[in-house]
């Protein structure tokens, strides 16, 4: 068995291998313990800032039909990775959506036949209510908006989308490979609203109200 | 005219519609097109939108029906009156708060029109308007809604042109510029609706109408409204190698519309519903059942393959399905009632049928009482047979027995209807071929729903000097009525003659003065004259006394009234007085009495009460 003796006199006269490695980890240690410093001035600092700023309350607003709702990040991530641009979601009133509502009830009596049972109903009956919702409904939506095809092209023609085409306008399905352009068959022509004209509401109107309750004298 | 003026400003004041449109003047010319404003209005409580429309409707509301701030608009907190397409909607469901046809009022003899008798039919309880606050109503609606759009432009400084159907008697041409006046309007003038039609057809046409008509033309102008039919001919001369249009002649006032039509087929449908189901018709199921045939019928009339249109009428409460009643319009009562009804093919020498009128007439509206628009105009243009007399370019054929036009001009919604419009054609040119005379050409081109405005707006322009004006004058000459000495006979009237004050078509911004015919007029007393018109007296001149007329010559109108102020006379001193009588820019005519002492003027005013003096 070898026994190790310390001689405190002894001096190496060259690096051997045990010596680069105890150099090697005196430097590891100290660049460990400049991060660490570095990183705990870091933290105090964002803590303060953090402190001082509430984050804003999360916004969740929807952009035509896609709805995107916000993750709620963890403040210790948003530390250590740089932070992302907070996605900004638009939120809808629900005004607007009353106001169509109560426009489609106005005219079309949508409301009432929604509200309808239509399992004690006998077609012809459906058919005739149906009658005054289309009608109304249709009166409504040509009023108030102007409808357009997205795609001018006949529904299964051919149609050649280029590169750097809207995305958001043009739904691409099936067998998407390759890249830019891509001919397809136009399954559907799309709509777009190139015009809304909703009224205006006064300041005391309750939207919440769809139809008033009719009491007649 | 203003000299400031940006715009031309055009209101077609209309029975059922009122409609606002304006021409940038800085950049006019003759291929300018007119912009009609879409009009900031109520449609339900709370909400607000913008119409090319405004319907003319006043609704008086109960204060318990409106909360607070539902009536706002986007210029005042809390509209004096409820005017516009809410008040027609509102109205709809009731009826008793629903101020209509007020227009049809101001041209109505025999009633004050400043008297609060609107509506009609309401009870006790609703406090009345009067049609003139009525019109004046909707005058401010379209005044705000300019001022709101165009705050650095207010309306009174810029041209404004109202029109007023070419059958408006002096009266109710007064009482329309008088609201005008009220609202801070003092610029407004008039300009007749069928004129106004040609006019936006001849903008139009973008310079191009000198190669549509030509001299020797007489223009039929047949304008159904909403509520009233008006005819005019004008007739296409030859001054200096231009080309000038004059009215030669204007039709009565005759109450008979589109809404007319509506209602008639409703009452069709509804006979045939009762007969089916033994059940009476409410008023509200009448009233949807005549929105539901308004509709089926512009389907019919823009789809000539579909046979019927199923009718269907929602029950009122939140079940829809079930409580509904149904019912079809097919193409065969379509023609029958409207076409046949409204345009039945007739002769020229066919007249409308006049049933004496019952002694116990309720104060409503004098409406036709023959609803066949053909009628009505065989026999315009019979008695306007001697309208084009005076004009050398115009030849009638001596054995005419009417008046031969050679192009027709529509206006109003109903003659997007082809077959109304071709009914119209055919039976017109009928009586032609009868005559042999050649065919009338239809002008094409007319916007039919907004000509009126668009038209009055162009006028702007032209009263600037540029583009055509058609000429017109007077559409009637006018009389009062004078007492003959004779010996007193118990048991008669005095005889009466009626003394021509103005020609027929007395030119604007000329005056006649009768100082012939000398009046004794009592100080501080009232003094009354009937009054009366005619359409067809072409040859009388102011002065002309006449002791016997036909009764369709002269036409009874409100009568005139003078009270001489006391102001520098002693009451019951008689001052000798003769009248004169302007035909004003603005299109009215002023009738004043004329001192003959120190030449003192005084206005006349034409007195729509009833005459209790007569």
């Amino acid at each position: 068995m070898n026994s190790y003796n310390i001689d405190l006199a002894l001096r190496p006269t060259t690096f051997d291998l045990w010596h680069l490695c105890l150099a090697g980890t005196v430097l590891v240690l100290l660049f460990v313990l400049l991060i660490s410093w570095i990183s705990l001035f870091i933290v105090s600092r964002r803590a303060k800032k953090v402190a001082a700023i509430q984050p804003p309350a999360p916004e969740v607003k929807i952009v035509e039909k896609i709805v995107e709702v916000e993750k709620v990040v963890e403040v210790e991530k948003i530390i250590q990775a740089p932070a992302p641009e907070p996605v900004i979601l638009k939120q809808a009133t629900s005004d607007a959506a009353l106001q169509l509502l109560n426009i489609l009830q106005k005219e079309a009596r949508f409301i009432d036949f929604i509200k309808e049972d239509m399992g004690v109903h006998a077609d012809a009956d459906i058919g005739a209510a149906a009658r005054i919702v289309h009608q109304g409904c249709a009166k409504a939506i040509n009023e108030h908006f102007k409808l357009a095809p997205v795609s001018q092209d006949q529904e299964g023609s051919k149609v050649t989308l280029n590169a750097g085409f809207d995305a958001s306008a043009f739904r691409l399905t099936g067998n998407i490979v390759g890249q830019a352009p891509f001919t397809g068959s136009l399954v559907h022509k799309g709509w777009q609203v190139t015009e809304v004209n909703l009224p205006k509401l006064t300041e005391g109107h309750n939207p919440n109200i769809i139809a008033a309750a009719e009491v007649e004298l | 005219m203003s000299q400031t003026a940006r715009y031309s400003v055009g209101i077609d004041l209309g029975t059922t519609h009122c409609v606002l449109s304006y021409l940038d003047l800085t950049t006019a010319d003759e291929q300018a097109i007119p912009t009609v404003l879409a009009v900031p209005q109520l449609t339900a409580l709370g909400v607000i939108e913008d119409k090319l429309q405004l319907p003319s409707f006043v609704y008086l509301p109960h204060e318990a029906e409106i909360s607070e701030g539902a009536s706002a608009l986007p210029w005042i907190n809390k509209a004096e009156y409820l005017v516009g397409d809410i008040a027609r909607n509102l109205g709809s469901k009731t009826p008793i708060r629903l101020v209509a046809s007020a227009k049809s009022w101001l041209c109505h003899a025999g009633v004050d029109c400043k008297q609060a008798i609107l509506p009609s039919e309401a009870p006790d309880d609703v406090s009345r308007i009067s049609p003139f606050i009525a019109s004046k109503a909707y005058l401010q609606h379209l005044r705000d809604a300019w001022n709101y759009q165009f705050p650095e432009y207010p309306l009174n400084q810029q041209d404004l042109t109202i029109t007023v159907p070419a059958s408006f008697d002096p009266a109710a041409r007064e009482l329309t510029v008088e609201a005008a006046r009220t609202i801070g309007l003092h610029q407004a003038v008039l300009l007749e609706e069928p004129q106004a039609a040609l006019y936006s057809w001849i903008e139009n046409s973008e310079g191009d109408w000198r190669s549509h008509v030509s001299v020797g033309d007489v223009i039929l102008v047949i304008d159904v409204g909403g509520g009233t039919t008006d005819l005019s001919l004008i007739a296409v001369t030859e001054e200096q190698g231009n080309l000038q249009l004059t009215r030669v002649a204007v039709g009565d006032h005759i109450l008979l519309g589109g809404d007319n039509m509506d209602l008639a087929l409703a009452y069709t449908v509804k006979a045939k519903i009762e007969a089916e189901s033994g059940k009476r018709l409410e008023a509200w199921q009448i009233q949807a059942l005549t929105h539901a045939c308004r509709e089926a019928k512009e389907k019919l009339f823009s789809q000539a393959d579909v046979d019927a249109i199923p009718l269907v009428i929602a029950s009122r409460g939140s079940a829809l399905i079930g409580g509904t009643l149904r019912s079809e319009l097919n193409r065969e009562e379509l023609n029958r009632v409207l076409v046949e009804g409204f345009l039945p093919v007739v002769n020229a020498a066919d007249r409308p049928a006049v049933k004496p009128r019952s002694g116990l007439r309720s104060a409503g509206l004098p409406y036709a009482q023959d609803a066949a628009i053909t009628r009505h105009l065989a026999a315009f243009l019979s008695r306007q047979i001697g309208a084009a007399n005076d004009l050398k370019d115009i030849n009638l054929p001596e054995q005419a027995s009417f008046l031969h036009p050679t192009s027709v001009l529509f206006n109003g919604g109903v003659f997007k209807a082809g077959v109304l419009s071709e009914r119209l054609m055919q039976t017109l040119n009928q009586w032609l071929q009868a005559e042999q005379a050649p065919e009338a050409r239809l002008l094409q081109g007319a916007d039919l729903d907004l000509a009126v405005a668009r038209g009055a707006a162009y006028f702007g322009f032209v009263r600037q000097g540029k583009g055509v004006r058609i000429k017109g004058g007077t559409s009637a000459a006018y009389y009062v009525g004078v007492e003959t000495a004779m010996p007193a006979v118990p048991g008669l009237a005095p005889e009466i003659e009626a003394l021509c004050i103005a020609p027929l078509g007395m030119e604007e911004g000329t005056e006649q003065d009768l100082p012939n015919e000398e009046f004794g007029l009592v100080i501080g007393e009232p003094v009354r004259f009937r009054f009366f018109g005619s359409k067809t007296r072409r040859e009388d001149q102011a002065g002309t006394r006449l002791e016997y007329w036909q009764d369709d010559e002269l036409e009874e109108l409100d009568e005139i009234e003078i009270t001489l102020p006391e102001e520098g006379h002693a009451v019951g001193e008689i001052v000798p007085v003769h009248l004169s009588v302007t035909a004003t820019e603005i299109g009215t005519l002023e009738l004043q009495a004329v001192s003959r002492r120190d030449g003192q003027r005084w206005k006349i005013e034409f007195d729509t009460r009833l005459g209790e003096l007569i």
